[in-house]
């Protein structure tokens, strides 16, 4: 079972108590944007197989967002960090890196 | 290609079973096809059938990376039914569903259908009203089913318990026709009648980049080494979005697992199809006896044909509530697939931005039901560029807002 852990009050939750909120930083676009730029926001998902960032909420628990990085095709769990974040931190990356030496952030 | 039937039973038996042919040729590629299509499951070979049946295309290849019918048209739980709400399915899906009706005749291969009709249970009062809302939709669209009240349901399933304590049976949307098949040979039966008309089918074959020549495909890069083409059909399913990637555009998709499991055999207790979706449990019995139990899909994205174990025990403890019985039973198998779910819950036939590929994807949950209906629709869309089937289900239906919403309708099990 897929066991996060929440960087809010520090819990390790396990995926009954949490609820998946999807992409993690998209870029949401505002007035005056294109129709081609909404649909991304709105629609279009890179879908990986692999490392994903995403967005979860520890529901059963303190209730707050945070965000995880995640291999979509093992499972493994690369860290969490805080939902105030715009793209990833560095010490998830090089999490990442060390275990996935050929990946790079697109 | 030999033709299967009772008179080839009886003279087999006389010279112990040395006659039977191959059901499909296993070629070497060729260099180039008119048509290429990726993924040989139920929806990428009805395709290439109806391509050659309908419009005389037969110099086509199905390439498969693993084996045929191998991904999601082996794994669902093979129900077929097409009681959906908006116009645009109940069309899709009631050509398929008609066309299962004749399908063992029309490929000489028993696909086993067996319309012995699907409840969808109403559970809830908001159920009851979205239910007969969509019975009265489908008397518009000439798709048969009927609201039944739960005494009805009770004398169709008598092993449920319509008095349950948390989910009472209100009654249910009940579609006579509708029913199951067996799911492997769907795919042999199309495999086999593709091969007969001169189709390639190449299996254990993946592949690895789209080649495109001024914004037109011209073949695909392959483990297997390159091949042409004028025209390819991607029909992956979960893996859309990778092979949408190598042609440079990207999909309105998200890959979950959902599961299924299957008890040991019993004696036949239930000759219907029930399915509860609010409670995320579908039934029916196979022929062999097996309880074939349909549950969730994770609500997180991922692609590891399993699925979380704790969707076992919320469908399990729920569908034990409905039907008491089922709580002496050993489970057996449980799997999952990796299902492309799109954000209106409809699928995807449609041309792309690149000239020459079109997609047939999104099937979802509900694939299965739509597999003839599906390669009838996307065979014409490749053919001659439009179909009045797929017309509605294009790509970029998202971006002009037009969505198929089964997923408010709940004409899906989500």
């Amino acid at each position: 079972m897929l066991t996060l852990t929440c960087p809010v009050c520090g819990v390790d939750a396990c995926e009954t108590e949490l609820a998946a909120g999807g992409e993690a930083h998209l870029k949401r676009y505002g007035p005056g944007s294109s129709d081609d730029q909404f649909e991304e926001y709105m629609f279009m998902r890179p879908n990986v197989k692999g490392v994903h960032f995403e967005r979860w909420r520890h529901a059963m628990g303190c209730g707050k967002w945070f965000l995880a990085a995640r291999d979509t095709a093992t499972l493994e769990v690369f860290g969490t960090y805080p939902a105030q974040t715009l793209e990833p931190p560095a010490d998830i990356l090089k999490a990442i890196k060390a275990k996935r030496p050929d990946w790079s952030l697109t | 290609m030999r033709k299967y039937s009772a008179f080839a039973v009886a003279r087999e038996a006389f010279r112990h079973h040395k006659g039977w042919e191959r059901a499909w040729a296993s070629p070497e590629p060729k260099s180039s096809y008119d048509v290429v299509i990726v993924g040989a499951g139920g929806h990428g070979l009805a395709s290439a059938y109806y391509l050659g049946k309908n419009f005389g295309i037969t110099n086509v290849a199905v390439i498969e990376k693993g084996w045929l019918g191998g991904g999601n048209t082996g794994r669902n739980t093979t129900i077929i039914r097409s009681n959906y709400l908006q116009d645009p399915s109940a069309a899709i899906y009631e050509k398929a569903r008609s066309l299962y009706e004749t399908l063992s005749q029309d490929l000489n291969y028993n696909i086993m259908f067996s319309p012995r009709g699907v409840i969808m249970l109403a559970q809830t009062h908001h159920e009851v009203r979205g239910y007969v809302r969509t019975a009265h939709a489908n008397a518009l669209q000439g798709v048969n089913t009927r609201f039944i009240d739960k005494h009805e349901v009770k004398k169709l399933v008598p092993i449920m318990n319509i008095e349950g304590p948390r989910y009472p049976v209100l009654g249910g949307l009940w579609q006579p026709r509708g029913g199951t098949a067996r799911h492997d040979a769907v795919a042999w039966g199309y495999a086999r009648a593709c091969s007969d008309m001169g189709m390639d089918i190449i299996q254990q074959t993946e592949v690895t980049g789209v080649r495109r020549e001024g914004g037109a495909v011209s073949g695909v890069e392959t483990t297997r080494g390159f091949i042409g083409c004028k025209k390819l059909g991607v029909v992956v399913a979960g893996h859309s979005g990778v092979v949408a990637e190598m042609a440079g555009f990207r999909l309105p998709l998200e890959s979950v697992p959902l599961q299924a499991l299957v008890s040991e055999p019993i004696k036949p207790c239930m000759d219907v199809v029930v399915m509860a979706n609010t409670v995320h449990g579908y039934l029916s019995q196979s022929d062999k006896g097996e309880m074939v139990i349909g549950g969730g899909t994770d609500s997180h994205n991922n692609y590891t044909q399993r699925g979380s174990f704790h969707h076992v025990e919320e469908t399990v403890r729920a569908l034990v509530e409905t039907f008491p019985m089922l709580s002496r039973l050993k489970m057996l198998r449980q799997w999952g697939g990796i299902v492309d779910v799109t954000g209106d819950r409809s699928p995807i036939l449609s041309k792309t931005p690149v000239e020459g590929v079109f997609i047939n994807c999104g099937w979802g949950t509900g694939g299965f039901k739509a597999i003839p209906g599906s390669g009838w629709g996307f065979a014409e869309l490749m053919a001659k560029g439009h179909s009045p089937l797929t017309a509605e289900f294009g790509m970029e239906r998202f971006r002009e807002g037009r969505f198929i919403d089964e997923s408010v309708a709940a004409g899906v099990a989500h």
